[in-house]
């Protein structure tokens, strides 16, 4: 899916001269194509909205990049179907590598698009994302949880909640289920991502007025966790709470449970990924994880967008899928709410969100760009996420 | 209780990783650092046998001993060989098996891809028992028992077979050895088969136990073998099992009265002190170098 060279010397142009004027002034006339009539659902725009998605399609963050553009698929297949405005959809390849999302970046500015979706992961979002600011193209992640995403400037938008906003929930969720007064903290002290999430379980739990008993750090490569856990029992918390990536996880969860430890494991964002039930098995149950998106809630966009999932692709979808297939359709709503799909309109629509009904729940876009919406707190039961109650 | 049981079970995996390393640096005075990466490569060929072929873990077991052999011999056949001639033999060929192990990793990343892999739920009997007050899987045992066997068995081999006596001679003066007509080609390629086919084992197990297997975990776990082998006395079978298992509960009583984020720290400055005291090594002789 490619634009025609006259699309694409427009829309730049268009770029340009609003990069050039500071933005704002949406209607005039180089960006014509793209400024449509009528507004909301009524609104119709002559030439395709381009819009690039940067997706870590191969290497390491592989899984999470194809269900993405699962979802992308998805969502772009009902706005097809929707009448007055038209998207042109270009998926490219990160590489899970920072250095190739920069490229992917770079070409997506140099093509014009209107707004970027992506990148997969947050390491990569923060080299690529300052080409985007500074040729005031709009980005929105999609799937980045790490603190300072959107701080990069004010063309950054993200709709995937971040850990501080979904573990004290967690927290909170798991006290009132369990009663928690004491529990052990386990992370591994080596990794950024982990750490930060230690941090935010230790004032969640504060603030919450739950007693630490022990805290056990391990290296982000160990494997063996039994020593470890062998204290932690010792310790006999009411919930052993774990910030770690699914690799140690899994071993964890695995080698608490053959030592006899039955208490719930409450985890960070690194749980929550269905491999954990594939490879730990019966061991995974208990396990207590937050999640941005609860896949049994019953409101219309959700069960819309499962449905849909599920004729197109034959298998259920997962949260990066979800976030994905809300990213475009807050797209559209953002074109449609001034009628006009210039890089300036969308970032002004974006920022303009404010409950809007998507699979994830009522979703706002905050004055800081980041998403707000309701978290859930799943369990494992019977090898599958369901919610905590 | 439960402690000292987890630090002889992580000693254990030590020591059966370090007794495949010894082995060929006392009979060959050879380091031999493609080990590592037999022992990476045996996990997930492990996995691959008993995930796509749908063999019991037995045969998978067999079968990567067999593999780890074969890689042994090619370790032996293209790493140290051709250089063996050479003045500097011993440092040529530690250089080599380097480029070799870091060869054998990047097929590896080819064939299964950069994830984590592990053995499907259920590969092994999940079976636990109480001993002593403490929680024992089956996995375990076995590993404890398969260490203890092994280091008997091959102390046996070395200390009493023809094979052995033909090892020792080489170790001795490899070439004295040839012209007492024994056949040095054929004992160094046989030393390192077995020597690798051990590492391989210690790999599934190693993966089974820790219900993990990661392209970096014969890196992971090379340092504490090297420690392992250099306490224990340099090429002395005994040593590499009581320095593994010392390792191991260093690392665990570490943890348990310290605290987790000096685990490293204690463990290894024990081993520097184990060496002040001794510095041939707790089982390793001052000049004669043992098998």
């Amino acid at each position: 899916m490619r634009l025609k060279p006259r699309t694409v010397a427009v829309s730049s142009a268009a770029a340009l001269l609003l990069a050039a004027c500071g933005g704002g002034d949406g209607d005039d006339a180089a960006s014509a194509d793209l400024t449509g009539e009528g507004t909301g659902e009524s609104c119709v725009i002559d030439a395709p909205v381009p819009v690039g998605a940067a997706l870590s399609l191969t290497g390491a963050a592989a899984s999470y990049g194809e269900s993405q553009q699962k979802g992308l698929e998805v969502a772009k297949a009902e706005l097809d179907e929707k009448e007055g405005v038209e998207y042109d959809l270009t998926v490219e390849d990160d590489q899970t590598d920072p250095r190739q999302g920069i490229t992917v970046f770079e070409q997506f500015v140099d093509d014009g698009v209107s707004v970027i979706i992506g990148p997969t992961l947050s390491n990569t979002a923060f080299q690529a994302q300052p080409i985007a600011q500074e040729a005031g193209v709009p980005v929105l992640a999609i799937s980045n949880t790490a603190s300072g995403i959107t701080e990069q400037g004010d063309y950054i938008f993200r709709d995937s909640l971040t850990e501080a906003q979904v573990i004290p929930q967690t927290v909170e969720t798991a006290k009132e289920a369990y009663g928690l007064e004491k529990v052990v903290v386990m992370y591994s002290n080596d990794d950024a991502f982990t750490e930060s999430g230690y941090e935010v379980f230790e004032q969640s739990l504060k603030d919450q007025g739950i007693e630490i008993i022990d805290t056990l750090t391990f290296s982000k490569d160990d494997t063996d966790f039994r020593s470890l856990l062998t204290e932690a029992k010792n310790a006999n918390p009411d919930a052993i709470v774990v910030s770690a990536l699914i690799e140690a996880a899994i071993p964890l969860v695995t080698q608490a449970r053959q030592l006899g430890i039955e208490v719930p494991i409450i985890g960070g964002n690194g749980f929550n990924n269905p491999q954990l039930m594939a490879d730990a098995g019966e061991a995974a149950e208990g396990v207590v994880v937050g999640a941005a998106w609860n896949s049994s809630s019953d409101n219309p966009e959700n069960q819309k967008f499962l449905k849909a999932y599920e004729e197109m692709h034959g298998s259920a979808p997962d949260q990066f899928a979800a976030q994905a297939y809300t990213g475009l359709m807050l797209i559209d709503q953002a074109v449609r709410e001034s009628c006009a799909g210039g890089p300036d309109d969308i970032k002004e629509g974006l920022a303009a969100i404010e409950d809007v009904p998507t699979p994830l729940g009522e979703l706002t876009i905050n004055e800081n760009r980041d998403a707000e919406h309701e978290a859930v707190v799943q369990v494992v039961e019977d090898g599958e996420f369901t919610v905590l109650e | 209780m439960q402690q000292l049981f987890n630090g002889l079970f992580i000693g254990s995996i030590y020591a059966l990783f370090a007794i495949g390393f010894t082995l060929v640096f006392g009979i060959l005075d050879r380091l031999n650092l493609a080990h590592p990466a037999v022992f990476a490569v045996s996990a997930f060929v492990g996995i691959g046998l008993v995930e796509e072929a749908g063999l019991s873990i037995w045969v998978a077991l067999a079968l990567v001993f067999v593999v780890g052999a074969i890689l042994g011999l090619l370790i032996e056949r293209v790493a140290f060989r051709p250089l063996r001639n050479r003045p500097d033999a011993h440092f040529a060929g530690l250089i080599s098996s380097i480029a070799l192990a870091g060869m054998f990793i990047a097929l590896l990343q080819a064939y299964f891809g950069p994830n984590t892999r592990r053995f499907p739920a259920g590969t092994f009997p999940d079976d636990r028992f109480e001993l002593l007050g403490a929680r024992v899987t089956l996995m375990q045992a076995l590993i404890v028992v398969l260490s203890l066997g092994l280091v008997v068995a091959l102390t046996w081999l070395v200390g009493r077979s023809r094979l052995g006596r033909a090892m020792r001679a080489i170790a001795e003066n490899p070439t004295a050895a040839r012209v007492l007509g024994v056949d040095v080609d054929r004992v160094t390629a046989t030393t390192f088969a077995i020597s690798s086919a051990l590492g391989a084992v210690a790999g599934v197990l190693f993966a089974i136990n820790v219900n993990s297997a990661q392209l970096g975990m014969g890196s992971a776990i090379e340092l504490k073998g090297l420690a392992v082998i250099v306490v224990g006395g340099m090429g002395s079978l005994p040593g590499a099992l009581v320095g593994g298992l010392l390792l191991g509960i260093a690392e665990v009583f570490a943890i348990q009265y310290i605290g987790s984020s000096w685990r490293d720290l204690i463990a290894f400055g024990l081993l520097f002190l184990i060496l002040l005291v001794r510095p041939q090594g707790l089982f390793g002789s001052r000049k004669v170098r043992e098998v």
